[in-house]
């Protein structure tokens, strides 16, 4: 049984770990949902997240939709609430007390020393997702044609990934 | 040019506008091209100060720099319209689109539809993660650290909190030892 102060709890702690940004809470983040609790499964994980990536914005609004998908509206609201409320309320207090050590040397310090670990965390997101989502040879071609027209042209990203799902629709029917 | 000054409509609307405009990722490019460049809210300086600040502390990038340029022109309730013009869009159409997941969420077509799209997604995901990444694979005690972090969360799943609090200090204090 599920409730609205569960999800602010889970999603409150997840937005305090969140060093890195989206992609570095990624595997965190399907860890707690999909195996820990199994709120979703990992096919509803996946098909969340794509509908988070043709969405603008935060690409991590996904949790959002874990909120409604589980506790309708209001379960949207307590995730939101907990996700990105102590994180604002964290970058406004950090931004404040910068004024006074604007100059301080240890901020540089812990940047240099969290960059190779947010990569990373990077890295162990897209490998966590990689293997929920290149399933075979359609998937893997439709990321390696993905990589090759990004590196190539200046073309927006949204344009490429829908494509890639009207690619496989075709594949999959045809 | 000079700074010019931010009205809190007009500080929603901007936030609003990129909120709803930024497609497939590097919504920093969008936050700088409207807030520096068309506005002149903050220099490019402070950009740069504004960006580190909000990828050294938690949350998403995008969301703590709403917050850090809002503040910087509104003080809180300027932090608070700018986030919130932020998550607007995004959040209707989301929302809008998952209500419609929900219900066809069975449905074959959907399925390979939603499986085209994660494919291209994640491939986006991990060229962007090696520019971004590229001069931590550069460097051997960075490059050693990447997969330390790597193997503990993405192969042996061990719990963010658990990394944060061995494998970061471990870091901290190694990436700044002289070479």
């Amino acid at each position: 049984m599920i409730t609205l102060w569960n999800l602010l709890v889970v999603f409150g702690l997840l937005s305090l770990l969140a060093i890195g940004g989206g992609n570095a809470v990624l595997p965190a983040l399907q860890h707690v949902v999909v195996n820990q609790y199994q709120w979703l499964t990992p096919d509803q994980f996946r098909e969340m997240y794509s509908l988070g990536q043709i969405s603008p914005g935060p690409n991590l609004l996904m949790v959002l939709l874990i909120g409604y998908y589980l506790k309708g509206l209001a379960g949207a609201l307590v995730v939101g609430i907990g996700f990105f409320i102590p994180d604002c309320i964290l970058a406004w207090s950090i931004h404040r007390l910068w004024q006074h050590f604007a100059t301080s040397p240890w901020l540089v310090a812990i940047q240099r020393g969290l960059a190779p670990v947010v990569i990373g965390l990077m890295l162990a997101g897209v490998f966590m997702l990689g293997k929920l989502t290149i399933v075979n040879w359609s998937t893997f071609l439709l990321a390696i044609m993905t990589i090759v027209i990004l590196t190539f042209s200046r073309i927006n990203p949204t344009l490429v990934i829908l494509l890639a799902g009207l690619i496989e629709l075709l594949v999959d029917f045809l | 040019m000079d700074k010019q000054p931010a009205g809190l409509f007009d500080l929603f609307l901007t936030f609003l506008t990129i909120g709803a405009i930024s497609f497939g990722g590097g919504i920093m490019g969008y936050i700088r091209e409207y807030t520096v460049r068309r506005r002149n809210w903050i220099t490019e300086e402070e950009f740069l100060v504004a960006l580190t600040l909000s990828q050294t502390v938690p949350g998403l990038f995008a969301i703590n720099l709403s917050v850090i340029i809002g503040d910087e022109k509104r003080g809180a309730i300027g932090a608070f319209l700018a986030v919130l013009g932020m998550l607007l869009p995004g959040t209707i159409l989301l929302l809008t689109l998952g209500s419609g997941y929900l219900y066809y969420s069975d449905n074959p077509q959907v399925k390979s539809f939603l499986m085209g799209v994660a494919a291209a997604a994640v491939a986006f995901i991990f060229k962007v993660m090696l520019e971004v990444g590229l001069t931590q694979f550069l460097r051997f005690r960075s490059l050693v650290f990447v997969l330390i972090t790597f193997i503990a969360v993405g192969i042996l799943h061990f719990p963010l909190i658990v990394v944060l609090l061995s494998i970061a200090p471990l870091a901290i204090w190694f990436c700044n030892q002289s070479e």
